[in-house]
């Protein structure tokens, strides 16, 4: 490893900040070496996000001092942080996708002709970019034709055209398939050996152990331990992440299974309208759907769900025959859905936890159309209590709270309906590994009372450990079922790419 | 809460300085009418206000207005129409516009902005037409139906309200409650911030967003009757031109953000009546009269740049006052 004196590359020390009614970080402190990958994990709310956005320049601290090669910086702008070779690698894409790969490299900083964008050059400059981050594809594509992997790719590509010596990147594998994950890795491993260094945010333990040279956690906004390559282990950092040992990761009792709850026959989804899909999901069992993203698993959980209208093919709750129009119909007939994307579908970020939970009954609850705050206020608070939301109150902007919080919302907001069939989307994307064992359990709780699950997920260890059967999707069809003994990795693998 | 504050003391001090400059302003007449006036501005900027919190826009409004007053008119004084059957086919005719526009704006999903400006082209133009572009006066035929617009109510001795603002006052609560007491007010709301996320809990948001079409343009109507009554004198090509500005203007000043999903009803009328003062100053206080749209056009930006302003100024004092909080409970552990 060559050397550059003894101060380490980066130095953070005594960092606060606050938000509304949350106290972020406090005091936190942490140091990053040349050529190292700086893993930063930690559960929901306990700051990464806010310490990197910091770093990068997107917000200011309220107290602290950030050292750069033993020189203090004042880091007030995402312009200043690109300027000291600070870049974050946002968990959401930051790329204008109506733009060729060169124009978003590029952005900014594009190379002039005569006054005007000298498109050749810009392409020519970005080949070999595309080349160290193993992207194989024109810098004249559109970003928006490129898959969600490729676009990271891009993004990493215009950190490093900037000269980036620190990259930050947070949660980088939360929407990538096994495949591009497998490619991140590798440019990971190649940037750390060409002297760049890299700090790492994720809640995929697996891949912590596969990438990191260190691990920082956070736990509340304060540093909670760090862990040295040979110290890094699952068990190491959930203790220092829940603050004590998590006895035994979920382990799913069996049970007895009831009646088919929900069924499709032969259903043509918009997206996907050769492949006719048929399934069943009985009272009690969690029937999970696995594939790589594209797979068209998102397409059938809408078409359940009546959000797409289906092209053909029929759905039957409890045997009889059901007409979706819209997701209303799919309500009154007992289903709920917690959509892919939390944020978009699932929630109204603007408004307050109360809102928010009482959204999908307040019909329901209400009396010729008017309000029932009792009724609500009651929602609210049992919601709150029982699935842990940790919030500082109802009147809270749903904005504001972790990923994890948010999605139990989402969850609460369907649990108050008592939904008799509970589909899920990615239920436990981006969030941590507490929040992702409550969700577990509570979904195993909501099975053992006899409410029918189907949910998608890219984490095979997530279809592995909750599924009484799999269901495997490829290129919008089902490929596959697996049933308990059956369903390991390799065996959803091989239906998931098409080797049959 | 904090807006309406905000803008009831603009209010305040607008009325405060133009009555320390001119005190005829107070007078009972010039009163009265500043009422009236905020009141039929008010009706419309309600409307307005409904379809601004879904996040959309109505740019037809005047132009709903002129052909409302004009159909009336025409209604009345050529083709001799009885007056309830009138009101009632103007009134159906501004609710058709409304239903016109929510399905445009939902099930052929044409943005706001563009079916409102091409129905503010339509209905000025059919007018027109209807009227041969020639001026209708209601003459004293009607003098029954206009105390709708101009009649007096006594309240205590001498002093007396304009009817008008007993129906506005009406209208207000009505939209209040509806706003901030039942399902669909917070329907609305929601849509405003997230309109997939509503759609996704099972709401069917096209019915509340074309509803929210309705009640704007019906109230654009309705005011269109009345604007129409009070000059008493249809101009089809002038009556209600550039009123959805002021609508527009009103609900903005009042709390409506055009983004969505933020807005009350009292900060709206408060808006219109802001409005509707700056003008009645800019008349008795004799500033030209030319400069009208530019008076009102910067107290919109000042109002614009101090909400923005005052925003930021509460947000970093209360971050500020937080961290000193946290910094003393440390501090006491410490010492603990």
């Amino acid at each position: 490893m060559p050397s550059f004196g003894d101060a380490p590359l980066l130095e953070v020390h005594g960092l606060s900040k606050r938000f509304p009614g949350v106290a972020a970080l406090r005091n936190v402190s942490l140091t990053l070496q040349r050529s190292e990958v700086l893993a930063v994990i930690g559960e929901n709310g306990a700051g990464k996000s806010t310490l990197m956005k910091i770093l990068a320049g997107v917000q200011t601290p309220d107290a602290g001092e950030i050292r750069l090669n033993g020189q203090t910086v004042r880091i007030d702008s995402v312009h200043t942080a690109e300027k000291l070779g600070i870049a974050l690698i946002h968990q959401e894409l930051n790329l204008a996708d109506n733009l060729t790969v060169a124009a978003n490299v590029f952005l900014g900083r594009e190379p002039l002709r005569f006054g005007l964008i000298d498109t050749k050059r810009m392409e020519r400059e970005t080949l070999p970019l595309l080349a160290q981050v193993g992207l194989d594809c024109s810098p004249a594509t559109l970003v928006q034709d490129l898959s969600l992997g490729c676009q990271q790719m891009v993004e990493i590509a215009k950190a490093l055209s900037v000269g980036a010596r620190v990259l930050i990147m947070d949660e980088p594998t939360s929407s990538l398939s096994q495949h591009e994950t497998d490619q991140l890795y590798a440019v990971v491993k190649d940037l750390r050996q060409r002297g760049v260094s890299i700090v790492y945010i994720s809640h995929r333990l697996g891949e912590v152990t596969e990438l990191a040279d260190r691990v920082v956690v956070l736990r509340d906004g304060q540093n909670a331990g760090e862990l040295s390559r040979v110290e890094i282990t699952h068990e190491a950092m959930i203790r220092l992440m829940v603050g004590r040992d998590l006895s035994q990761l979920y382990q799913r009792p069996s049970h007895t299974l009831g009646e088919p709850l929900l069924e499709a026959y032969k259903l043509r989804t918009q997206a996907n309208p050769r492949h006719a899909l048929s399934l069943a999901v009985r009272a009690g069992e969690i029937v999970g759907i696995a594939g790589l993203v594209g797979a068209g698993r998102t397409d059938l959980l809408r078409a359940l769900f009546g959000i797409d209208r289906a092209l053909g093919g029929t759905i039957r709750v409890e045997g009889k025959k059901v007409e979706l129009s819209g997701p209303h119909d799919a309500i009154e007939a007992g289903m709920a859905l917690v959509p892919e994307d939390r944020k978009q579908q699932g929630l109204v970020l603007g408004m307050t936890v109360r809102p928010n939970l009482s959204l999908a009954s307040l019909l329901r609850d209400s009396s010729r159309g008017l309000l029932n705050h009792a009724v609500e206020n009651e929602i609210t608070a049992t919601m709150i209590r029982d699935l842990n939301i940790r919030t500082p109150g109802p009147e809270q902007t749903a904005q504001f709270l972790s990923g994890g919080n948010q999605q139990k919302i989402v969850l609460g907001k369907w649990l108050a309906m008592k939904p008799r069939i509970l589909l899920l989307d990615e239920p436990t994307r981006g969030i941590d590994v507490g929040a992702k064992q409550e969700i577990y359990r509570l979904l195993d709780n909501l099975a053992a009372q006899g409410v029918a699950i189907l949910f998608v997920s890219s984490e095979m260890e997530e279809i592995i450990r909750l599924a009484d059967r799999a269901i495997v999707m490829h290129e919008g069809r089902i490929t596959g079922e697996l049933d308990r003994a059956a369903c390991s990795e390799e065996a959803i693998m091989r239906l998931a790419t098409g080797n049959l | 809460m904090k807006k309406i504050l905000g803008i009831l003391g603009l209010l305040i001090f607008v009325c405060s300085l133009t009555a320390i400059i001119n005190p005829n302003f107070l007078g009972a007449t010039n009163l009265f009418n500043t009422l009236r006036w905020t009141s039929l501005f008010g009706i419309i900027s309600i409307g307005v206000a409904f379809v601004i919190i879904t996040g959309g826009i109505d740019l037809s409004v005047g132009s709903t207005i002129g052909l409302v007053g004009t159909t009336l008119a025409y209604l009345l004084t050529v083709r001799h129409v009885s007056t309830p059957l009138a009101i009632l086919i103007v009134l159906g005719l501004s609710l058709l516009i409304g239903l016109f526009h929510g399905l445009l704006i939902t099930k052929v999903k044409l943005q706001p902005f563009i079916v409102t400006l091409c129905g503010l082209l339509l209905y000025r133009g059919a007018a027109r037409f209807i009227s041969n572009d020639q001026s209708l006066g209601f003459g004293s035929a009607f003098a029954g139906l206009r105390e709708l617009a101009i009649g007096k109510v006594p309240i205590i001795g001498s002093v007396t309200l304009p009817l008008p603002l007993l129906i506005m006052t009406g209208i207000g609560i009505i939209a209040a409650v509806f706003l901030h007491r039942t399902i669909y007010g917070r329907y609305l709301l929601a849509i405003g911030r997230n309109e997939t996320a509503v759609r996704f809990s099972g709401i069917r948001t096209d019915r509340i967003v074309i509803l929210a079409y309705v009640v704007c343009s019906l109230l654009a109507g309705f005011g269109g009757i009345l604007f129409a009554l009070d000059v008493n004198s249809v101009q089809p090509s002038g009556l209600g031109e550039a009123y959805e500005l002021y609508a527009i203007a009103g609900a903005v000043l009042g709390g409506c953000s055009l983004r969505g999903g933020e807005g009350s009803i009292t900060g709206v009328i408060i808006g219109a009546a802001v409005l509707r003062v700056l003008y009645n100053a800019i008349n008795i206080l004799g500033i030209p009269t030319m400069l009208e749209y530019s008076i009102i056009g910067f107290v919109l930006l000042a109002g614009a740049i101090a909400d923005e302003v005052v925003k930021r100024y509460a947000a970093k004092r209360k971050a500020a006052r937080e961290l000193l909080a946290d910094d003393s409970v440390r501090s006491d552990e410490a010492s603990a």
